[in-house]
């Protein structure tokens, strides 16, 4: 499997990670040699076999949809790189 | 007492609980090797002042009459832990600032059991990596050394396994996703196990792979890798993957006695090209065992070789999925804008520069192998495959296998740079005995056996059935008595 420096652009796109152009042919070459290693998992044959979903066999627990926790803002905005009266500040979403 | 940081955890419950040595003198020994052991990278937040006052508690604790096993015992914490009030970034540049404002269950158990907090331990940023070389702290250097070339300490879990191996702390948290527990302890002499997925709380433990990490204790001997994870594992409602089993007594469950247990050789792990050393060890661990009283029996695991590419579709799958947090809105970094820059402009620059190379490989091949067209080819595929490995280990079980033993590591530690131009899938492959336990769900254990020619530690590992530590805890006490390894690093740093 080829990764070509196109999709190596859009893979970066989609994962929202900056890659100068420069940089996308050997981003290519890197991402196209972990796939070529993937590739191997072809040859098995799955016929039948469902996907895992869960490791041990356990049913997901439940609980009461009921709030156990809040009341704290500032301790929920403490680590924010820019927080403003009370909320996240991010630049401007909407012109 | 001298040397107090040389002491096992089981030998300073001891003394502590004579009253022998006071935790506040086992904690200064600690920090003062840490103090001195500054070349080693492997501490990299110290919270000297935390440790002192928790260590006054913990005398306290223990004259009053209510000490636990843990109580008074000095550790170092992986940076992946969150401790409330103490720098915790994973590694990473990205969690640059970051205090938790709150507890990993895991850590506040210790707490709870009155250990004491030395520090954050160095790692490879996300637990992702295998030579604790991915880390903006920089590299962590074993205490190994062989003709003056400075070593890994393997990883993730890299930093933990130095300052065990080192002495720097009586014991150590690790984490292990794919071998990160289990890798590290193998270069550097030392105990380490991964439990059974569920049996520790992964609450306040920064995701890597969320179906595949699980923590466990980094220990100096068997003994202590049962009392330390004893005071980890809980059931805890905080994480909805933690099993609803109690908790045992693991320390009672180690008798010594593993006559008439199956010990399974899974014939497919003899892969080609492996070092003659490591198939030696191999075969010196299983007449250890069968000199015991245990059954030796050849099994078959035949999905073992798709183990590998298995593991890494669907870890760089869930990291993609877990690391989509890092957006510079809510913690840690946010890049510099420029004039103009919008929210995609700040989501791209910020993660660029806050995440490390192998970090930003690993998130763009799960987002690939996650998006439309390739999410069964990759992804849907690779959980068939997954279910067919575990298969192969609940057959092995159901035919009376107790545990199975191989090699942890297909090598002695490297040394450090050795892979740097290398591609990535060549340090992938260090993972190829430990990840399939991972998939699998279940414990293992790596437990020093031997020195290599150049006079390194290599480990073997055993495989338990899932939940029943206590058991794989015992196979491997009679293996590490057996062993007898003593060898140490000789203090260069």
């Amino acid at each position: 499997m080829s990764i070509t420096e196109n999709e190596a652009r859009k893979v970066a796109k989609l994962a929202r990670i900056a890659v100068e152009d420069e940089a996308l042919p050997a981003l290519a070459r890197e991402l196209s040699g972990i796939l070529d290693f993937m590739e191997q998992l072809k040859e098995v044959d799955v016929e039948g076999v469902e996907p895992m979903t869960g490791v041990m066999p356990m049913r997901l627990k439940r609980r009461e949809d009921v709030v156990t926790t809040g009341g704290m803002p500032e301790r929920i905005l403490s680590n924010a790189p820019d927080a403003r009266e009370g909320f996240f500040a991010v630049p401007k979403v909407v012109e | 007492m001298s040397d107090l940081n040389k002491l096992t955890v089981s030998e300073a419950r001891d003394a502590l609980h004579k009253g022998d040595v006071t935790s506040v003198e086992l904690t200064d020994a600690c920090l003062n090797a840490i103090e001195a052991a500054g070349a080693l990278n492997a501490f990299v937040h110290g919270t000297p002042d935390k440790a002192r006052q928790m260590a006054r508690a913990a005398d306290e604790r223990i004259k009053s009459g209510d000490a636990m096993p843990m109580t008074g015992i000095p550790l170092g914490i992986k940076d992946v832990f969150c401790v409330q009030g103490v720098a915790s970034q994973a590694a990473s540049r990205i969690l640059e600032g970051f205090v938790p404002e709150y507890e990993s269950t895991v850590t506040q158990n210790l707490w709870d059991a009155g250990a004491v907090m030395l520090g954050k331990l160095n790692m490879d940023e996300f637990a992702m990596g295998s030579a604790n070389e991915n880390s903006c702290y920089g590299k962590a250097i074993s205490p190994w050394k062989i003709d003056g070339h400075e070593l890994t300490p393997g990883g993730s879990s890299g930093g933990s396994a130095a300052a065990v191996a080192a002495d720097l702390c009586i014991a150590a948290t690790g984490t292990d996703t794919g071998g990160s527990i289990r890798q590290p302890a193998s270069f550097t002499g030392i105990v380490g196990l991964r439990p059974t997925y569920g049996r520790v709380s992964r609450y306040g433990v920064i995701a890597y792979a969320s179906s595949l990490d699980q923590a466990g204790p980094m220990t100096k001997s068997v003994r202590d890798a049962a009392i330390m994870l004893g005071a980890m594992a809980s059931v805890d409602e905080k994480d909805s993957t933690s099993a609803d089993i109690p908790v045992p007594d693991f320390e009672a469950a180690l008798t010594g006695d593993i006559r008439g247990k199956k010990i399974g050789i899974p014939r497919e792990y003899r892969v080609d090209g492996m070092p003659e050393e490591i198939d030696d060890l191999w075969q010196k661990g299983t007449d250890m065992l069968r000199d015991a009283g245990a059954e030796i029996v050849d099994i078959s695991l035949p999905h073992t070789k798709y183990a590998l590419p298995t593991y890494y579709i669907i870890a760089m799958a869930e990291a993609s999925s877990n690391l989509a947090r890092y957006d510079g809105v809510r913690y840690g970094r946010r890049a510099g804008l420029g004039q103009g820059d919008g929210i995609t402009e700040m989501y791209e620059k910020t993660r660029a520069e806050g995440f490390g190379p192998e970090v930003q490989r690993r998130i763009m091949i799960g987002t690939y192998v996650l998006s439309a067209g390739f999410y069964d080819a990759y992804y849907n595929h690779a959980r068939k495959v997954r279910a067919l490995i575990k298969r192969d280990f609940d057959n092995a079980y159901a035919d009376g296998i107790d545990a199975i033993l191989a090699p942890t590591t297909p090598s002695a530690a490297f040394a450090l740079g050795a892979m740097d131009n290398a591609d990535p899938v060549q340090m992938y492959l260090n993972d190829v005995f430990t990840v399939t336990l991972n998939l699998a769900g279940l414990p293992g254990i790596s437990v020093p056996v031997g020195l290599d020619r150049q006079g390194l530690p290599l480990g073997l590992q055993l495989i338990g059935r899932p939940f029943e530590e206590g058991a794989l805890l015992n196979q491997a006490l009679v293996l590490e008595r057996a062993a007898g390894f003593v060898a140490k690093p000789e203090c260069w740093w």
